[in-house]
């Protein structure tokens, strides 16, 4: 039935197999610490927003709009921490972007879950919204000295080291932070009771109903989860970047959620795991960063990641349908 | 009366001024098993929502357990023990058996976390209490529609469950599935657990069940000990009116041969498969549930391709595996799923019929409606669809006139062989014994009629000659005047 090779999780993990294997053979220095801590530092920010589409995803709905949330929280939390409050420690300055997450993810919440509007069109609608809203009443200019929180935090470091030829390798401590979400995620989706609904309503909305789930509730956490979720990014990718650039972000949305039904998760619905998601993100990274290695112009990176979606997903579809028709 | 469970006294409830309910009262003992008959529309369904606390009553009173409720609303009904089975069963399809028979237990239980051990505890206690095997850690997607049906009762009984009401719980089964659901029924009354039981199949509806309530138009019109009433008496209940089962007149001994099939195998679905069709003749082909009775009917039509084998149509060959080809030659195929594969719901019903004929009625890429859609009205009336306005959804008819729309289609095209897998699948009984008229009709106009079907009344009341299906065989091929319904059933199982 659902044997292990018609499975993505399978099919990415060989891909990514068979890429470190090319990448090794035509650049020996491709296996090594520097290569893996690039690799690492490059997916922190995408691996938090994968995890805020998979969990959407898996509730049978869609969010378009967390690049937005993450870009409005990184700005307006840098901004309104150099003019009001300098002092504050870089964790509270994590929490407080956390929390203007939280607060646009419920608007998100408000209007799907309250309002029963489909979760495309509102997400749709709230990315060109908030990204605007910023751009015109908030401000257009890179916030180029972060406060000195934001600041302290873009230098921490988990492992630092130098290469044999000389080379400095480092991991930034925000990789915890992608660590943790995925770890708390996990445990949402499989350990609580919440989780189960999650699940229940991306497998039916009406069966839900039916055996008594507060279908909007779960809705609206599952869209405040992903607002705090994209504002941790926000202030990641900010403290790293050691710049506030409100253009950043807007624009992965696809990519990210490309990752994760890379990673086996479906469109419709009731269908994803954290496993497939991590290995959706490592694959578009390495992608990404080392086409290069191969000898491969960037500008057929996206032509590639088109071309592995359609593989991992079509190819997976297509022996289901292919097993279906044997069926009947 | 103390032995009631549940006893409803003059309940009315009218939608927008149309009555669907017109005082209906009755009782439910515990332990009882009570079949509801009546047509679609007939204020059935109203009911089961009332009970499951999803609707609530503009007049009249539901005593439960001997306390009097206005009205039920969803969690008081579930706290009190009424558990709806619904036809679609409203399972998770992407959760495990286990995790969908334990889910409402668990969401009652108002725990935060996952109790695996105790998930699992669950559902072994309740599939051993209905005696069926199922593995926990399933997906529910992957399972068959019977298994399904038993996960649903299984999460019904996981919570305290005092009445079942089963909304049509055989229409998808097999006879031999239905034996099985009819055990396990027993089970449950003996267990103490009323089961208010909601068919169209007539006969197996007065095996297991204790009283009989018929409604029709919304008023209760009969009620009494099921063995009070046969087949017969429960269709004149339930339609106002006597529907004769006549069986199909004689065909003429010099009717000459139509369609012939040779030797039509394919690997793991029928093998070698041959038979002829005269002229005004009707064929039944009937099997269980993986016999290759569908996977037959839809090569015949092209819609599977066989490996081998041959099919002619007035001695000239047709190309296996192509619809098209099919459809030119002079075939026509009714699917057993009318909903998914044969009309477009939401287009309209002029649509729906013309949609095979557009070629003969446009020149040059050109349409010529008004011809085209004369037509389709023209059919709309021979086949007495019941439509208020023919440019209504398809969707928004009833399952008997959805049937109709889709035999107009093929009749629209004049075929000479008509294919009818599974004809009345999910229709009333009125508009069953209207679509066998319309079968008896087609034979006496010349067209060869095969009929795919496990209804053995249907088989035997509408066909000149039954095919039996075993494990992708023919195994038997008689006229249906030489057998009863057991005898055949018998064949089938066998």
């Amino acid at each position: 039935m659902s044997n292990l090779w018609i499975r993505n999780e399978t099919l990415v993990a060989l891909v990514i197999f068979a890429f470190c294997t090319l990448a090794a053979i035509s650049d020996p220095g491709f296996l090594s610490i520097a290569t893996l801590t690039d690799l690492l530092r490059s997916g922190i920010v995408l691996g938090i927003f994968a995890v805020a589409a998979l969990i959407v995803l898996i509730s049978g709905g869609i969010d378009v709009s967390f690049t937005a949330i993450a870009a409005f929280t990184m700005y307006v939390t840098a901004m309104v921490l150099n003019a009001a409050m300098p002092w504050m420690p870089w964790w509270a300055a994590i929490l407080m972007g956390m929390a203007v997450g939280v607060c646009l993810g419920a608007i998100n919440g408000f209007l799907i879950a309250v309002m029963g509007l489909p979760t495309l069109i509102v997400t749709l609608g709230t990315l060109s919204v908030f990204r605007g809203f910023m751009l015109t009443f908030i401000g257009q200019k890179q916030i180029t000295t972060l406060p000195p929180g934001m600041r302290e935090f873009g230098r921490m470091m988990i492992l630092r080291g130098e290469n044999a030829d000389g080379s400095f390798y480092s991991l930034h401590a925000a990789f915890l932070a992608t660590v943790l979400a995925i770890v708390v995620t996990w445990f949402i989706l499989h350990r609580t009771m919440l989780g189960r609904q999650i699940f229940a309503i991306g497998g039916s909305v009406e069966s839900a109903r039916r055996i008594g789930i507060n279908v909007a509730g779960v809705q609206f956490f599952v869209y405040v989860y992903v607002g705090a979720l994209a504002g941790l990014a926000g202030i990641i990718h900010s403290s790293m970047a050691r710049v506030a650039n409100p253009f950043d972000l807007v624009g992965l949305e696809l990519s990210v959620i490309a990752a994760v039904v890379l990673g086996g998760a479906r469109l419709a619905g009731g269908y994803g795991t954290l496993t497939g998601t991590v290995l959706g993100v490592a694959l578009i990274v390495m992608v990404r960063n080392s086409l290069i290695v191969l000898g491969i112009p960037s500008t057929w990176q996206s032509v590639a990641i088109g071309v592995l979606i359609l593989i991992g997903t079509g190819l997976p579809a297509w022996q289901a349908k292919r097993a279906a028709a044997r069926a009947a | 009366m103390a032995s009631d469970l549940v006893t409803l006294e003059g309940v009315t409830k009218t939608y927008s001024g149309i009555t669907a309910l017109d005082g209906v009262g009755f009782s439910i003992a515990a332990g009882e098993a009570v079949c509801l008959a009546g047509e679609n529309g007939s204020g059935k369904s109203t009911l089961i929502k009332i009970l499951a606390g999803v609707e609530r009553p503009d007049r009249g009173r539901i005593v439960f357990s001997g306390a009097v409720q206005g009205h039920l609303n969803p969690r008081l009904s579930a706290a009190a023990g009424i558990k709806v089975i619904f036809q679609d069963f409203s399972l998770f399809p992407n959760l495990t058996v286990a995790e969908n028979i334990a889910f409402s237990a668990e969401l009652n239980s108002g725990g935060r976390l996952v109790r695996k051990a105790q998930i699992h505890e669950t559902a072994r206690r309740t599939l051993a209490q209905i005696g069926v095997d199922i593995p926990l850690t399933a997906l529910v997607e992957t399972l068959s529609v019977a298994h399904k049906q038993l996960v649903a009762i299984c999460r019904a009984l996981a919570t305290e469950a005092r009445l079942i009401i089963m909304d049509e719980p055989t229409t998808a089964l097999t006879e031999r599935e239905v034996r099985v659901l009819l055990d396990i029924i027993r089970r449950l009354k003996a267990d103490g657990v009323a089961v208010l039981f909601v068919s169209h199949k007539l006969a197996e509806v007065l095996e297991v069940c204790e009283k009989v309530i018929v409604l029709r138009n919304g008023a209760l019109v009969a009620e009494g000990p099921a063995s009070d009433f046969d087949a017969a008496s429960l269709t004149r209940h339930m339609t106002g009116r006597d529907v004769a089962a006549t069986p199909p007149a004689p065909l003429a001994a010099n009717a000459p041969v139509l369609m012939e099939v040779k030797g039509l195998h394919k690997a793991g679905a029928f093998s070698d498969v041959s038979f002829t069709l005269r002229a005004g003749e009707v064929l039944g082909v009937s099997g269980l549930l993986g016999s290759g009775r569908t996977a037959l009917a839809k090569a015949l039509f092209g819609l599977v391709a066989p490996e081998r084998g041959q099919i002619t149509l007035d001695g000239r060959s047709i190309a296996l595996g192509n619809p098209l080809a099919a459809a030119e030659a002079g075939l026509g195929y009714v699917p057993e799923d009318r909903l998914t594969e044969g009309l477009f719901l939401t287009q309209s019903i002029l649509q729906n019929i013309s949609i095979g004929r557009l070629d003969a009625h446009g020149r040059g890429g050109i349409l010529h409606l008004d011809g085209l859609v004369a037509e389709a009205r023209d059919w709309l009336k021979r086949l007495s669809v019941k439509a208020p306005n023919p440019e209504a959804q398809v969707r928004s008819l009833s399952g008997g006139n959805q049937q109709r729309v889709v035999l107009a289609r093929w009749m629209a095209r004049s075929p000479r062989v008509l294919v009818l897998n599974g004809p009345s699948v999910g229709v009333d009984v009125g508009s069953k014994a209207e679509i066998h008229g319309i079968i008896a009709d087609l034979s006496r106009q010349g067209l060869g009629v095969i009929v795919i079907s496990d209804d053995l009344p249907e088989v035997l009341s509408t066909c000149h000659r039954v095919l039996v299906m075993r494990a992708g065989a023919v195994v038997d091929d008689i006229p249906a005047g030489r057998m009863n319904e057991a005898d055949l059933a018998h064949r089938l199982a066998s």
